[in-house]
């Protein structure tokens, strides 16, 4: 809404000069335009949206009437001990997720950068796992990490004389093994964004560099990072809320067979399974509501901190 | 007999409606959700309803079963609902709470008949004197072994064990590790969030002297001596005996698929599941008895009602179509499509489907068995899950782990019961 008014804004000022009666079309014009998108937000996001924060103070169920129970949910929710094991869970999909999800995307692009040699079909190799479904992807992983018989990584440890590992029947390992997946399908995509800002550096800054005999080294911190830097903003924001949002690999790898979605004893549970569950199998509207805004304000806070510590220089 | 008088009253009715020089013809709308065979089996009853009942239309609805209760729940308040709905037996509280079902008329439905001809379950579908629901089939568990496995071990594979302590034994016996004691296949299969929690709750808890809630349902009453007893045994059996294991191939079923268990605790709906094995011979038997000879088996069901939305001759049709949908002619039909036990005594307890190898022991089971009354059951489920995992994974004690999970459980009656 802001960024069309703006651009309303700016086009009518510069019709300024061609009279009033110009303007006025040109605004109708603009607002005919937008009308669509802007009743289609309004009606499909805004409106729902808005209508969260009201169910969050009710005890709706779907079935009865809602009536108001003022910040009731809430004070339910900071008493609730699974709400915090799953706010641990997510703030632990963030906090390595995404730096390791971009560091390994960034050192893979650096020096795929410098490959010639089959070089579009590594960067496509790299793709590919984001162009599968996640379902499909996370139920292949789930197998991959079952007991022998038919784990893959089980059978590989047996191999070697190493001790079979319980991965997802854990409570400390279940939850990095639902997030290497998560990760590796990611990483094309991160991997193109990367290329794409290299690519984007003038070649001048380092044909320059290396005439005054600069070491790689410092042409990566003082080029190559600084003027990446909108890349690396663009995806730590936007990884950050696919991290915030996790829920495709989490729900395919542990519920369908053994039915505890975010198991074993909730430790891989995230906020969205969490809203998801209260929601469509226990009808807790307006607890689930009150779930969607804490939901919200972090993704929030979380962007908006990210946009102004990456953004200054 | 009442299947008789059923059959009289769509006669009476299909010649009073031709007599009736065509009588303005109701249409009623069913609601159930997608699942296949019991779709076919309700299609093939409703082509027989409308041919005894010329006069009455029935309009089949579906839905995922994701949607369902949401559906159900959207199109009620807005009078579009239908006006005979299937639905599980667990939601019933929920349903008479919000008004969408109505209590069945005394005329058409007698309590004391229902009693007399419905397995002791259905009583679970009554509040305060009155029945909301009934169903056409019920469900309840049974122990598959693989025929093969017993044989290999040296077991007859004609005799299943009868008590706890066999099945231990037997366990025992067919359980198969490799060299570094990695499990092969399993002498039975541990798979909690399949039915073994049903297991555990209603017949090794029972058998034990407990009892898994109150009367009236309202208070977890499985903190006890009876739950730690019954809850070790259990877990003993990864912990101790290591005659399975948790997550074994992936569930419960499959293992038992691929011919790496020796013994599964199921329910009769697996019986479609298990018929396409083609690597070995399976046989079901009861589910093994405590030591001291005491029986006890999980039943549920889905369950069809008439909501609040009919009246007059759209009730009269409801009331005629609910009946004929629990005719013993309709159960026969649906064990036959669908697989799931005939609800009315008479119609199950036939001397064929007794001596039948596979619906034998289900239904005999049907006459001790108890219909747990969940209020959320996922929910439940999910608190026994995080129990047994506790115990598990975490090496919690039984009995710390039943108070935590008692309180968890004891929370989420409280807060359906204080509505």
């Amino acid at each position: 809404m802001n960024a069309s008014s703006s651009r309303v804004d700016a086009r009518s000022d510069a019709r300024l000069s061609s009279g009033l009666g110009m303007r006025q079309k040109q605004v109708l014009w603009a607002w005919s335009f937008l009308a669509v998108p802007v009743l289609f937000y309004a009606v499909v996001r805004f409106y729902p949206t808005l209508e969260a924060f009201w169910i969050a103070t009710t005890n709706w169920n779907l079935l009865t009437k809602p009536s108001f129970i003022g910040l009731a949910n809430f004070k339910r929710l900071m008493a609730d001990p699974v709400f915090w094991q799953v706010f641990r869970n997510t703030a632990l999909y963030l906090l390595l997720g995404t730096p390791i999800s971009l560091l390994l995307a960034f050192t893979i692009a650096y020096h795929l950068d410098r490959v010639r040699f089959l070089h579009g079909f590594i960067r496509a190799l790299y793709f590919l796992p984001f162009l599968t479904t996640a379902a499909a992807m996370a139920w292949v992983w789930r197998w991959f990490y079952q007991p022998v018989p038919i784990g893959l990584f089980n059978n590989l440890l047996a191999g070697i004389g190493i001790a079979q590992q319980p991965f997802l029947r854990s409570t400390t390992q279940s939850l990095p093994a639902v997030l290497a997946p998560a990760i590796w399908a990611g990483l094309g995509f991160q991997v193109v964004i990367f290329m794409a800002g290299l690519r984007a550096i003038p070649t001048t800054y380092y044909e320059a560099a290396r005439i005054d005999g600069v070491s790689n080294g410092t042409i990566l911190r003082r080029i190559t990072l600084p003027l990446l830097k909108p890349t690396i903003v663009f995806l730590v924001v936007f990884s950050s809320i696919g991290f915030l949002r996790i829920f495709d690999q989490v729900y395919n790898m542990t519920s369908q067979t053994s039915s505890d979605p975010g198991g074993p004893l909730n430790a891989t549970k995230p906020l969205v399974l969490m809203i998801y569950q209260t929601a469509f199998s226990s009808f807790d509207m307006g607890y689930a509501a009150a779930q969607t805004v804490v939901l919200f304000l972090v993704l929030l806070v979380v962007s908006l901190l990210q946009l102004r510590l990456l953004k200054d220089r | 007999m009442r299947g008789l008088r059923g059959m009289l009253l769509g006669l009476m009715v299909s010649v009073g409606a031709v007599a009736g020089a065509k009588a303005q013809t109701v249409e009623i709308e069913y609601w159930q959700y997608v699942f296949d065979a019991r779709v076919k089996a309700m299609t093939e009853l409703i082509k027989r309803f409308e041919a005894a009942n010329p006069n009455i239309k029935v309009k089949q609805t579906t839905f995922p079963y994701a949607d369902y209760q949401t559906k159900i729940a959207a199109a009620m308040p807005a009078g579009q609902g239908p006006d005979v709905v299937q639905l599980f037996y667990g939601w019933l509280d929920n349903f008479v709470g919000a008004k969408f079902i109505q209590p069945l008329p005394r005329d058409a439905f007698p309590p004391a008949a229902i009693e007399k001809e419905f397995y002791p379950i259905v009583s679970a579908m009554k509040r305060d004197g009155e029945y909301y629901a009934l169903p056409t089939a019920v469900r309840s568990l049974a122990l598959f072994y693989n025929k093969k496995l017993f044989q290999e071990a040296g077991l007859n594979p004609n005799t299943p064990p009868k008590t706890v302590d066999e099945l231990l034994d037997f366990a025992k016996k067919t359980t198969k590790r490799d060299g570094a004691g990695n499990m092969l296949s399993a002498g039975i299969t541990l798979d909690f969030p399949g039915q073994d929690y049903h297991w555990w709750r209603e017949t090794l808890l029972r058998q034990n002297g407990g009892a898994p809630y109150s009367d009236d349902n309202k208070k977890v009453t499985y903190d006890s001596e009876a739950g730690a007893k019954s809850l070790n045994w259990y877990a003993d059996l990864q912990r101790t005996h290591k005659v399975g294991q948790v997550g074994f191939m992936d569930e419960g079923q499959a293992a038992f698929r691929a011919g790496r268990a020796a013994m599964t605790i199921d329910g009769s709906f697996r019986l479609g599941a298990f018929g396409g094995i083609k690597a070995f011979e399976w046989g079901v038997a009861e589910l093994p008895a405590s030591a001291d000879g005491k029986k006890a088996n999980f039943a549920s069901y889905w369950v069809n009602a008439i909501t609040t939305k009919p009246t007059g001759p759209k009730l009269e049709a409801a009331k005629k179509f609910l009946a004929f949908v629990t005719t013993p002619e309709a159960m026969q039909l649906w064990l036959e499509t669908v697989g799931e036990l005939p609800a009315r005594k008479e119609a199950a307890e036939t001397e064929k489907n007794l001596n039948h190898p596979v619906y034998g022991p289900f239904l005999k089971a049907l006459n001790y068995a108890h219909a747990t009354v969940f209020v959320d059951e996922l929910a439940q489920r999910q608190v026994s899950l995080d129990m047994i995992n506790r115990v598990l994974l975490q090496n919690q004690d039984a009995k710390a782990a039943l108070a935590e999970a008692a309180k968890a459980e004891q929370g989420i009656l409280d807060r359906f019961y204080k509505k």
